[in-house]
């Protein structure tokens, strides 16, 4: 069993949006960054559960970044990824981005590759989608739950007001949400073993990108809150009826 | 050349969703000066020329029992058949689920440039950019689309369902089905309630309200307005609430009309979920809560008592009115 999990470097949750050059590049001063929380905590680990349950699965992991990204691979290679790859580019767009990891996912031969189901930057849900369409392979995204029997997976994803549950053989492409796994922390013994663990630099593929960032905007800010005493929430109703018109 | 509009459906019904992406692809098609046409896949049981008031013109349906359950697959081959075949330039679809799974492999296969989660109408007086949510909520940015054809996926709630006059003429479009790989084998719905994506008012609780047994005030709200329920992170690891309940930077992340959070301090990773929603009303005992500055409404009190004698308040209004 071959696994590969795409991850991708983004900023903290805690870290403070701003722009540069005129708004058109995210302002990385000061910025902490992390494996993208869905590539983390639901796509790895629940890899990491998969090989734990069958010694012989192996787990690669592929970030399309340049060298800033190493730190975040030493991690998900110290939670139990065996080994990384990583093609040494700038991120274009979603695109692109599926073109590299269809080319190393062409090499490797996977037998399941894991996304998270989108990142918490760019927010398109895509990469898992396009990636599967290259490859020809099936695409179940927003997974809640994920099992494996032989060589057929039985997902559950989310769909509005519920969930539905899905059987499909190997080779899949799945997108990972909450509930896949929970969270790890790595051990020293992780960290340790990290250190020597292969991360092998690539050089990207031809691609192209089709789309561009024109520019970035913050939101506007909101006009303050209407407090309203805690003895009359009839005021706080006839508001929301009245003049946000809400209720 | 024309606009076309995939319009999903669930158990043979069209989602609300739809009706969304249905309205901004009839605008997008007003704006290019080109028609606005629909594909519809699978068995549907509701009435298609009627979504003609929305402002679509013609439907093309491929009524094959294989495309009742999604397989973005299968479903990918055949919208860009009917892309292909109609010479449409623009592809809407709603950034739901079932958009999530489809547009990116629409991408690939069209060699379109794929927006998702729009929140605003293309900007075409000079190329075709689109404005969507990044940075979860927090900030948005303008993307430019340099390929001819060209993938819009809507962000749910972002866009106002308009209804007019109007009848769709349907069609019914031939091409190969595959069979698909993914088979469903069981669909779990919560039963009554309102689906957390689609719905217009959401009540949410946190860690404030002190455990799940606690949570029968929050339905009995959410009911009332017919709202859907919410948590905070907190409250569904802790496992008073499902999963499917979180909003937040790390769960769903929502935009209704009315969002009402009880008992939540409103950390910036919570905020990032909600902050689209259009009213905040924030309740909450402690008056230095982050929250009630990205708040519209206040309460700073005890949700136990502000609760209760919301529902009375909103029963009278509604007994009322």
């Amino acid at each position: 069993m071959k696994i590969l999990v795409c991850i991708s470097k983004t900023p903290d949750t805690t870290a403070k949006i701003a722009f540069t050059d005129n708004n058109t590049k995210f302002d990385t001063n000061g910025v902490q960054w992390i494996i993208n929380p869905y590539d983390e905590w639901y796509a790895l680990v629940r890899a990491i559960e998969l090989k734990e349950a069958d010694a012989a699965t192996v787990i690669h992991l592929v970030n399309i970044g340049g060298a800033d990204a190493d730190p975040i691979i030493r991690k998900a290679l110290a939670l139990g990824g065996d080994e990384a790859i990583r093609v040494n580019a700038d991120n274009h767009d979603g695109y692109f981005v599926a073109s590299q990891i269809a080319a190393v996912a062409k090499e490797g031969n996977y037998d399941l590759i894991f996304t998270g189901k989108e990142t918490i930057d760019y927010n398109g849900s895509s990469i898992g989608g396009m990636l599967a369409e290259m490859l020809e392979m099936p695409f179940v995204s927003l997974a809640s739950k994920f099992e494996l029997s032989g060589t057929t997976a039985t997902i559950t994803r989310e769909i509005e007001g519920g969930a539905e549950t899905c059987e499909v053989a190997l080779p899949v492409v799945v997108s990972a949400a909450k509930g896949m796994a929970e969270a790890r922390i790595p051990n020293m013994r992780g960290i340790m073993a990290a250190r020597t663990k292969p991360l092998n630099v690539k050089e990207p593929v031809e691609a192209e990108s089709l789309t561009t960032v024109a520019s970035f905007g913050l939101p506007p800010a909101k006009a303050g809150v209407k407090l309203v005493d805690a003895d009359n929430v009839d005021e706080l109703v006839r508001l929301l009826h009245e003049e946000a018109k809400v209720i | 050349m024309s606009v076309l509009i995939f319009i999903d459906a669930a158990e043979g019904k069209i989602k609300k969703a739809s009706l969304e992406a249905i309205t901004y692809g009839a605008h997008i098609a007003q704006q290019l000066g080109v028609s606005a046409e629909g594909v519809v896949l699978g068995q549907i049981t509701d009435d298609l020329a009627t979504l003609g008031k929305y402002g679509v013109q013609k439907i093309h349906r491929v009524a094959d029992e294989k495309l009742n359950n999604l397989d973005a697959q299968v479903y990918a081959k055949v919208i860009a058949d009917v892309a292909t075949a109609t010479g449409a330039t623009v592809l809407v679809c709603s950034n739901n689920v079932d958009g999530k799974s489809i547009a990116p492999r629409l991408s690939v296969r069209l060699k379109a440039g794929l927006v998702a989660g729009a929140v605003a109408l293309p900007d075409t007086a000079n190329g075709f950019t689109v404005k969507k949510n990044v940075f979860s909520g927090k900030a948005f940015a303008n993307i430019s689309v340099s390929t001819d054809i060209k993938i819009v996926s809507l962000s749910p709630n972002a866009y106002k369902i308009e209804a007019g006059e109007g009848t769709a003429e349907v069609v019914d479009f031939s091409t190969t089905v595959e069979a698909p790989k993914v088979k469903v084998t069981n669909v779990e719905k919560a039963s009554g309630e309102v689906p957390l994506t689609e719905a217009e008012i959401v009540v949410s609780g946190g860690r404030g309200l002190k455990g799940p047994e606690n949570w029968g005030m929050i339905e009995e709200l959410a009911k009332l307005l017919h709202a859907a329920t919410a948590c905070s992170r907190p409250v569904a690891d802790a496992g008073w609430r499902p999963h499917n309940e979180h909003v937040g930077q790390t769960g769903i992340a929502i935009a209704p009309n009315l969002y009402i959070a009880i008992g939540i301090s409103g950390a910036i990773q919570h905020l990032a979920g909600v902050n689209r929603s259009k009213t905040i009303v924030v309740i909450n005992k402690d008056e230095d809560a982050p929250f009630f500055k990205a708040a519209d409404y206040g309460i700073v009190g005890d949700a136990f008592e502000v609760v209760p004698k919301m529902i009375e308040s909103i029963k009278k209004m509604k007994g009322g009115a």
